[in-house]
């Protein structure tokens, strides 16, 4: 199976494979047997062979012609991972149209905003709950003409002149195969390395989505080299479980996929997807740091509720791991006995802690999108599992630098990825050029010029530098967020914030200080774990809200904010970035309210302007404000909650030497 | 009022075919108490027939009526055209009616799956001997069996609890699962015991998605018990309103809503 594998990917773009579609063709020849997707469905995994999955996209495909989808067409597509929707853009690829994945918890609105700037004529939605936010805004789409719905449920008693099921587009596509199967096959040969391959929206952390414009060239290339980089052969699995609207998903679930052969499994729900994981047991494994984040904390949890003899064991073990783990994973030397003792835990705590986590049989994983806590990237190193960064964004194609095994560092994001050039400029802006490097912003030329020069430099908006002796990137923060405080000392809210991070009772901070001559937070209580631990001490409350303003969890957190303090005070440069004030917010940040984008990124400005009255209390010395927030509910109605909050004055450790060492 | 001899389309356009079951002047006695007084309605093929009512009027009493576990003392309960005589526990099970409580009645120790598993009992025909050897017949009827089960765990996106004990989950999960108890037996006619009680905003929309769901995939006839208005109102095609074991009203949400006796009920009356 290997050889096949090599063999295949000799073969360049220029030997045919110049489109997805074309490597579907390859696959579905060369791999006819191999598992291409899975999905659990009912309760069993239903697996798709590559030679079965290209006849499921074919009959689609035609499906679409005969519908009336024509070359240059934007196809939207929206929903959670799903063997059928990624055959949609595949689908829609082969028939030459432009497939457009949304996010699927989009608010009508947003949606709007997406559909209505590419001009989609198509849109192939999940279910009804997504069919429904489409119907409600079609009157706004000009050119929206039909829509395909994959799940039937609850759709039978619709208008249906412009809705159509998947399955029936299917089978009217095999019904039609003599008369359009010519004109496929005629579009097909038509993709080249420069043909639209998909676009994508970019979340952005400020302003309205952008549409990032990616060709087969950029997919392809960046798809190969990332494969090549970590040996990804046919064999691998992954689960497919991240917004079908990311770059990261249709790399991976995609590009990389088609690439190497290797099978594409989706979960049942968005719910069980701890459960899928372990039972896929993936090889390559893609999370942002919140995954990681969050089942940690579920496994601290459920240890802490362990018997005494369990978790005496997990503690000394994971102690030890944390000693010489991820120097083992390294091929760093360690000490026989070292070695010996680390063997016994894998046996007894490790091993069977990979296994419940889902990552039993990880090669290869890999965190993105945000710096992850280095004590939560050791953790899982020391386990053996081989945790990676990457450094990336939608318009790089994914890849800017990636690290490679055994120079795994985790307040580094790596050496340039292959093909890539980075260069930093002057203000210490990273600014990169690579194959993946996107074609444009779809009807955006100002924007794009803004960001990509002519000769093909790209801004990233992170400020970074390279380490002078291993060559590394290290990002510091996004360049506009780091600042100056009001003496002249560094301000990286990121670096503070993720330290807070770690305590798994806290789920999000957000530090402010920018041009101020002290730091405040707000913190973002973790429901899972502070719920957990007031059940256990026997704490009664009947909201988020309640209990976010319990004076015994308020203590809690002060705990770990004077802990963080003290952390930070180490640091010469940034110890100017203690926490002075905080407050517990009586809400989640929350992407339906515009605090954050789907990414789950905590967007500064909208945030600072939105609780404005907050941090004005804490600067004014307040020892109480009184607010009223407004919130969006999932259905997009909108309500508001107010609350009276307590703000705190943790601890802050003096920096004696800082004046000397001037 | 409804002419309710030929069946009817509702305003969403869904077709009401003919009688299901007809109460003909129930009266219910427990000893000296009158729980219900001379009622009478029907409930029609395909239908959500909502009965309301404030506390204690006989609302519970009149459900177990229909479900053939109470027996009138006076009057006939027609279903399927025929008189329904006085009947046996599992005859009671085997009439194609399902029903969830009012007080979550599931086994807390089993898992979802298992408590699911229990509303097929009927269709397992395989004996005590056969199921403990676990060939042929008993492996596949409970292929069969489970195949249901799952589908009806897909529907009600219950697919993450599946192997979590009931006693573990969250009271509106419960509910959810009692109907998919409830839904696995493959009703005809499906009794709903107040299935909102105690949900908060958004467990209330869930369920009411549900319940309209499965009325339009399986075209099952609903008859259920709610308190919350505005869901009754929503959900229900006609409403029979009880008030101290009579019936004061019967008719379409509107009907019902302008008759002047049912808002006396719920609003109360100086008794002068």
């Amino acid at each position: 199976m290997g050889g096949d594998v090599k063999l295949a990917q000799t073969q360049s773009g220029a030997a045919g494979l110049q489109s997805l579609p074309a490597l579907l063709q390859r696959n579905a020849t060369q791999f006819a047997d191999a598992p291409a997707y899975r999905e659990k469905e009912f309760g069993i995994w239903q697996c798709w062979t590559w030679a079965e999955a290209e006849k499921e996209i074919e009959a689609l495909a035609l499906g679409l012609i005969n519908l009336g989808v024509n070359e240059g067409d934007f196809v939207a597509i929206i929903g959670r991972n799903r063997p059928y929707l990624y055959w949609s853009m595949v689908a829609a690829q082969s028939v030459g149209a432009v497939p457009v994945p949304v996010y699927q918890d989009s608010v009508a609105e947003e949606m709007a905003y997406i559909l209505g700037h590419c001009g989609a004529r198509f849109v192939i939605a999940a279910d009804q709950e997504q069919a429904d936010k489409v119907i409600e805004i079609q009157d706004q789409l000009h050119q929206f003409e039909h829509l395909i719905y994959l799940d039937p449920r609850g759709m039978r008693k619709y208008d249906h002149h412009q809705l159509h099921e998947y399955s029936h587009v299917q089978n009217q596509g095999r019904a039609a195969y003599d008369e359009w199967i010519t004109d496929l096959n005629e579009r097909r040969s038509k993709l080249t390395y420069d043909s639209t391959c998909v676009m994508l929206y970019t979340s952005g952390t400020t302003g309205k989505p952008k549409g990032v414009v990616l060709s087969n060239r950029n997919v392809i290339e960046s798809a190969k080299n990332a494969s090549n980089f970590d040996k990804l052969g046919l064999n691998e699995d992954i689960l497919s479980y991240l917004p079908m609207a990311w770059v990261g998903d249709f790399i991976f679930s995609i590009g990389q996929a088609y690439w190497c052969g290797f099978c594409v499994n989706c979960p049942e729900s968005a719910d069980t997807m701890m459960t899928d994981l372990r039972e896929i047991g993936p090889t390559y494994f893609f999370a942002p740091p919140r995954v990681f984040e969050t089942q940690l904390t579920n496994v601290m949890i459920r240890m802490e509720d362990a018997g005494a003899m369990k978790r005496k064991m997990f503690h000394r073990y994971l102690e030890h791991a944390k000693k010489v783990g991820g120097d083992i994973l390294d091929g760093k030397p360690v000490s026989f006995m070292d070695r010996l003792k680390y063997k016994l835990g894998d046996l007894l705590v490790y091993g069977p802690l990979k296994d419940t986590l889902g990552f039993g049989r990880v090669r290869v994983g890999y965190t993105a999108g945000e710096a992850i806590g280095p004590e939560i990237f050791e953790f899982y190193r020391s386990l053996g599992i081989n945790l990676k960064q990457l450094y990336g964004q939608t318009e790089a194609t994914v890849f800017i630098t990636v690290q490679p095994d055994g120079e795994v560092r985790a307040d580094t994001v790596g050496v340039p990825a292959p093909d890539v050039e980075i260069k930093i400029d002057e203000k210490g802006e990273i600014h990169y050029r690579s194959p993946g490097t996107f074609v444009e912003y779809y009807n955006n030329p100002d924007s794009t010029a803004s960001t990509k020069d002519p000769e093909g430099w790209v801004a990233t908006g992170d400020a970074g530098f390279f380490e002078k002796d291993s060559g590394h990137l290290r990002i510091i923060d996004r360049a506009k967020d780091v600042g100056k405080m009001a003496d002249g000392s560094m301000f990286a809210p990121k670096f503070v914030e993720n330290k807070l991070k770690f305590f798994p009772d806290i789920l999000e901070a957000v530090l402010f200080g920018n041009g101020k001559d002290s730091c405040v937070a707000f913190i973002n209580i973790d429901l899972t774990a502070v719920g957990n631990w007031a059940e256990r001490n026997n704490i009664a409350y009947a909201s988020y809200q309640e209990l976010a303003g319990h004076p015994r969890v308020l203590d809690t957190i002060q705990e770990h904010v004077e802990a963080v303090n003290r952390s930070v005070a180490e640091d010469d440069m940034l110890s100017g970035c203690q926490i002075q004030r905080f407050v517990v917010l009586h809400k989640e940040l929350d992407a339906d309210d515009g605090e954050m984008t789907r990414t789950r990124k905590v967007r500064r400005v909208i945030v600072e302007d939105k609780f404005s009255d907050i941090i004005n209390a804490m600067y004014g010395g307040d020892a109480k404000v009184s607010t009223t927030t407004e919130v969006t509910y999932e259905d997009g109605r909108k309500g508001s909650i107010s609350a009276t909050l307590d703000i705190r004055d943790p601890a802050i450790m003096t920096v004696p030497s800082k004046m000397a060492a001037e | 009022m409804l002419d309710a001899s030929e069946g009817y389309v509702t305003a969403d356009g869904r077709k009401i075919g003919g009688v299901v079951m007809e109460m003909k002047n129930i009266t219910l006695r427990f000893g000296g108490v009158v729980a219900i007084k001379e009622i009478s309605f029907d409930i029609r093929e395909g239908e959500i027939r909502a009965i309301i009512g404030p506390n204690g009027a006989g609302k519970s009493s009149m459900l177990n009526v229909i479900s053939g576990f109470y027996v009138p003392q006076e009057g006939e309960v027609i279903f399927h055209g025929k008189k329904r005589p006085p009947m046996r526990p599992y005859e009671i099970a085997q009439q194609g009616i399902a029903r969830t409580f009012q007080n979550i009645a599931l086994f807390d120790g089993m898992s979802v799956l298992d408590n699911v598993m229990t509303g097929r009992l009927n269709y397992m025909k395989s004996n005590l001997f056969q199921q403990a050897l676990w060939r042929g017949k008993a492996e596949a009827e409970e292929t069969q069996n489970r195949e249901i089960v799952e589908k009806v765990i897909d529907f009600l996106e219950i697919q993450h609890i599946r192997k979590t004990p009931v006693a573990r989950l969250p009271y509106g999960l419960k509910k959810r699962v009692e109907l998919a108890r409830a839904l696995a037996a493959e009703p005809k006619l499906l009794l709903l015991d107040e299935p909102m009680a105690g949900m908060n905003v958004e467990e209330k929309e869930d369920m009411c998605r549900f319940i309209l769901d499965v009325n339009d995939e399986f075209g099952t006839t609903i008859a259920l018990i709610e308190h919350d208005m505005g869901v009754v109102m929503d959900l229900s095609d006609r409403v029979v309103v009880m008030d101290y074991g009579k019936k004061i009203g019967d008719g379409t949400p509107d009907e019902v809503r302008n008759n002047q006796e049912v808002i006396d009920a719920y609003l109360g009356v100086s008794h002068d």
